[in-house]
């Protein structure tokens, strides 16, 4: 099962994007690109824009200028369940799962742009929508089996602990088996055993599944470990875009993030 | 002036005096929605509920007169009233509203329309459930001023109506920007867990904001119940003043006031230029589809605030 | 004891996705549907039928399709009389104009025309949310009450605005008009409602029920791992219509036989709708059989034991029942939002582990 491709051509890229809000510049003229199979980290001080980013790739927020070229074709913008569509996923920082839903459902639902059958064989419950439900069914089971979460597979996510809620979150995206996995602070809150864990699950994910992961993380140690590449954001402007080891020893970023007397 | 424009301008005038009174009603609904997020179904019952107990305790027939054999003056009335509305507000807070904090708005929302069918049984049981005539004293009829001058036929209750609106918004704009309690308010209506954090009763805040609520309810009662009597239909203006909260937005006190107003010429005009193309009786619907229309283009309403939504 | 899955072994994911996976739900339920099927109507007659087992039917059917829209997919609607009141006269027009058609196609066509109103006054919901959308449904029920008073010819120009449902034969037997028997009209309504809860059930636990779940929980994280919001809300403003114009067609034509559209299809009807998924349970199909049966029944009993049981006036006692109602619902939001379907849920979770609860 192990697939471990080498890093590969670019995938995604933006070039030049500028999103603002009012008055507020969240992202200015921003470039980098990310390479299949890498996993590409967004590291910066809060309020850097790293969220503001992802949710101008995966179509949420629609950016004033710039491109976003993504499997070889270019765009000014994407809709939001048209980037799903393509095969882009995530997770958010303040976990959104449905509540009211259980585990099993809530991946499920991650499933949805796959199942085809209509309102009718839906009704009746046989057939093709019933093989078509069980298939999907099997896939999902893998993936709970994956990330480890059997025991909670019936419970309402709403009475889950937050380490498993971002678990199933991650279970979720990965449903939709993205070619890109955009994962917005998946660590976030977590203790060091949690952290492991998820550190493991997203190492497995991308070598594995050959997923491209991009995320989005504060904790250093934990970044320089695990990612191909870091872009660094500060106020909304790139400052630096290498390998762990390069960004470490960037001046730029040293100084955002200890601080320097201009 | 030729008549025709005179006409025009005469269904102008009567269409922003039935605007007051529609935005009398949804001031009730902001204050409301603005401090505690409830969509207070309930606030057309209030409005009827208020004008029962006023006419009770000033009117010929009324309780007190039935039970003391003689009837209250009317200010005393409306100050009895007003406490009755504190104690309604007081008891809803203390029944109702204490156990749903940190419900879903619609469970609350729900809330509201079970408060509004317990309000308005008790209501029948209270007071009985025949048409009263609120007689306090508000003058009656055209004005003749109006008449004389421009040739307007223009109702003097109505004049009296927007004047007592007016009022009211400057009093609760006061009491809002200037008071302690008022601070209080905003800081509620801003963030819950915040205001708590410092030490805001949430409890009493709400005591306080239904009861205002309530005398707003108790000023819309008046008016209405003078113009038409006091009655079930009354509650229903409730429904009148739906509209008029979509098209100002639900958080905004001067939305509920131009809102009024759109809605009550709006509706006017209709009624006579587009009514008689489809038969008539469109006042039921027209203005909720005048105010749907116009959410289409502005899903926040005229003043709501827009929401930047965050993931 | 009896109660409990101990033993119970799903191989297959789909005996873990049945309905009733335990066997003693399976056979409570059968022995629930045959009480239905074969006991009722021998001991049915028109009292029962008019004052309990017919309303019950029809608006446990509109409930389940309110609860699609509300309870599933989030979108609070004030619209649902006005709904009913389209697959009723949709049915009237059908029933009118073809005679010969048979009823259960009258019925699913009154539901289909309905579907598509429901579609039309549901394109609202893609702009506007919450509460701004509630109101505008209220739109829905004032314009099509309005429409139907005042067009002729949804009535057939009838003077008295009044409609009639014509007798109606299903395979022989009278099912509509004033000489259909009882058990004939409510073993009709049984079979209907018994197949489209069935649907209802299991559409919200496929594919589509997870969309409008997704959309109902969280929109925009709905939106982002791919749920089209165009397609789930409108889907679910079209099966929600759908379910409550055959409600409507079945309340209007076999239950009362005649309907004035302003009283029969009031708000008072989208409040009474609305109230019994709230007893009953939001997104439960379940709680929407068990918050018909609560809210027909309440006010049947209420007013016996007021009237014949103390004495009290009829009008007094009309006075209370509404004021009990909204003591009812407000009770019921407190101590339990989620109806007596949790309620149920929660009985059967203390029944597994009975007598040993820890």
């Amino acid at each position: 099962m192990h697939e471990n491709k080498p890093i590969g051509d670019v995938m995604l890229s933006v070039d030049n994007i500028s999103l603002s809000f009012g008055g507020v510049h969240a992202l200015e003229n921003i470039s980098f690109n990310i390479r299949e199979h890498e996993i590409r980290a967004i590291i910066g001080p809060n309020g850097a824009g790293k969220s503001s980013m992802l949710n101008v790739i995966n179509g949420f927020y629609h950016p004033q200028e710039g491109t976003i070229t993504y499997k070889g074709q270019t765009r000014k913008q994407m809709k939001p369940h048209e980037a799903a569509r393509t095969g882009i996923a995530r997770t958010f920082q303040n976990i959104a799962l449905f509540k009211g839903m259980s585990t099993l459902d809530n991946i499920m639902t991650g499933r949805n742009t796959m199942m085809k059958k209509g309102v009718f064989w839906q009704a009746l419950h046989l057939g093709p929508a019933l093989n078509e439900e069980l298939e999907h069914r099997e896939f999902v089971e893998n993936i709970i089996d994956f990330l480890e979460i059997e025991h909670i597979r019936k419970t309402p996510v709403g009475r889950l602990p937050y380490g498993l809620q971002k678990r199933v979150e991650l279970g979720r995206a990965l449903a939709a088996q993205p070619e890109l996995l955009l994962l917005d602070e998946p660590m976030a809150g977590m203790n060091l055993e949690e952290k492991e864990d998820m550190c493991r699950f997203i190492l497995d994910v991308n070598d594995e599944f050959g997923t491209t992961i991009a995320l989005i993380e504060h904790d250093m140690g934990v970044v320089m470990d695990i990612s191909d590449r870091v872009v660094v954001l500060d106020y909304g402007k790139k400052i630096g875009d290498g390998t762990p080891d390069e960004v470490r020893a960037n001046q730029d970023v040293i100084d955002a993030y200890l601080g320097v007397s201009h | 002036m030729s008549p025709d424009f005179l006409f025009f301008l005469e269904i102008i005038v009567s269409g922003l005096m039935a605007g007051v009174m529609y935005s009398l009603v949804a001031l009730g609904f902001v204050l409301i929605f603005k401090a505690s997020g409830i969509f207070n179904f309930a606030q057309g019952v209030l409005c009827l509920f208020a004008a029962l107990a006023l006419y009770d305790f000033i009117a010929p027939g009324g309780w007190v007169d039935r039970w003391f054999g003689f009837t209250l003056p009317v200010w005393l009335g409306i100050i009895m009233t007003a406490g009755v509305m504190v104690i309604v507000a007081w008891l809803i807070e203390r029944l109702v509203l204490r156990y749903l904090v940190n419900q879903a708005p619609i469970i609350l929302f729900m809330a509201t329309i079970g408060l509004a069918y317990v309000l308005e049984g008790m209501g029948d049981i209270l007071f009985g459930s025949d048409v009263k005539p609120l007689d306090i004293g508000l003058p009656q009829g055209a004005s003749d001023y109006m008449l004389d001058t421009f040739g307007l036929y223009v109702e003097k209750l109505e004049i009296v109506a927007a004047f007592v609106a007016a009022a009211l918004v400057a009093v609760l704009a006061v009491f809002f920007q200037k008071t302690r309690i008022g601070r209080a308010l905003r800081a509620v209506a801003d963030d819950h867990q915040a205001a708590l954090s410092v030490g805001i009763s949430l409890r009493t805040i709400w005591v306080i904001v239904w009861s205002v609520a309530g005398i707003v309810a108790m000023v819309a009662g008046i008016m209405w119940g003078s113009k038409s009597g006091v009655q079930f239909s009354l509650s229903l203006i409730a429904l009148k003043a739906l509209p008029v909260l979509i098209l100002g937005g639900f958080t905004s006190v001067p939305g509920a006031i131009i809102g009024g107003l759109i809605i009550g010429v709006g509706e006017k005009l209709a009624e006579i230029y587009v009514g008689p193309l489809f038969g008539g009786a469109i006042e039921n619907w027209f203005a909720y589809m005048l105010a749907l229309a116009f959410l289409l283009v502005r899903p926040q309403g005229l003043f709501g605030e827009k929401i930047i939504e965050r993931v | 004891m009896l109660y409990r899955e101990t033993g119970q072994f799903k191989p297959t994911y789909q005996a873990d996705q049945a309905i009733f996976p335990i066997a003693q739900d399976r056979w409570f339920i059968t022995a629930v549907l045959a009480v239905a099927f074969l006991v009722v109507p021998l001991l049915i007659d028109d009292y029962w039928a008019n004052a309990i087992f017919l309303p019950f039917l029809a608006y446990a059917l509109a409930a389940i399709g309110l609860n699609i829209l509300t309870g599933y997919c989030g979108q609070v609607s004030l619209g649902t009389g006005g709904f009913m009141a389209v697959g009723a006269f949709s049915a009237f027009k059908l029933m009118t104009a073809f005679p010969d058609l048979n009823f259960i196609i009258v019925v699913i066509l009154a539901g289909g025309v309905t579907a598509l109103v429901g579609v039309l006054f549901g394109l609202p919901s893609l702009r506007i949310k919450g509460f701004y959308l509630a109101v505008a449904t209220l739109a829905a029920q004032f314009f099509l009450v309005w429409l139907f008073n005042k067009v002729g010819w949804f009535i057939n120009y009838n003077a008295t605005g009044q409609v009639t449902a014509p007798p109606v034969e299903f395979f022989g037997v009278l099912i509509i008009g004033p000489e259909a028997t009882p058990p004939a009209r409510y073993l009709f309504c049984l079979a209907f409602v018994a197949v489209f809860a069935l649907a209802a059930k299991n559409i919200v636990r496929g594919r589509i029920g997870r969309s409008w779940m997704a959309i109902r929980d969280m929109d925009i994280a709905a939106e982002l791992i791919g749920i089209r919001p165009l397609e789930a809300k409108l889907s679910a403003f079209a099966v929600s219509s759908f379910y409550v114009g055959m409600a409507g067609a079945l309340y209007f034509a076999v239950w009362l036989g005649a309907a004035e559209p302003g009283e029969a299809f009031g708000i008072e009807q989208s409040f009474f709708v609305l109230f019994i998924i709230i007893v009953g349970g939001l997104g439960s199909i379940l709680g929407s059989f068990l918050g018909a049966a609560f809210m027909v029944l309440m006010p049947i009993l209420l007013k016996n034991f007021m009237v014949n049981g103390i004495g009290v006036e009829v009008v007094t006692a009309k006075h209370v029942e509404i004021t009990t109602m909204g003591i009812l619902i407000v009770f019921f939001l407190i101590v339990e939002p989620h109806g007596l379907a949790r309620l149920w849920q929660i009985t059967k979770e203390k029944l597994r582990l009975w007598p040993f609860p820890h």
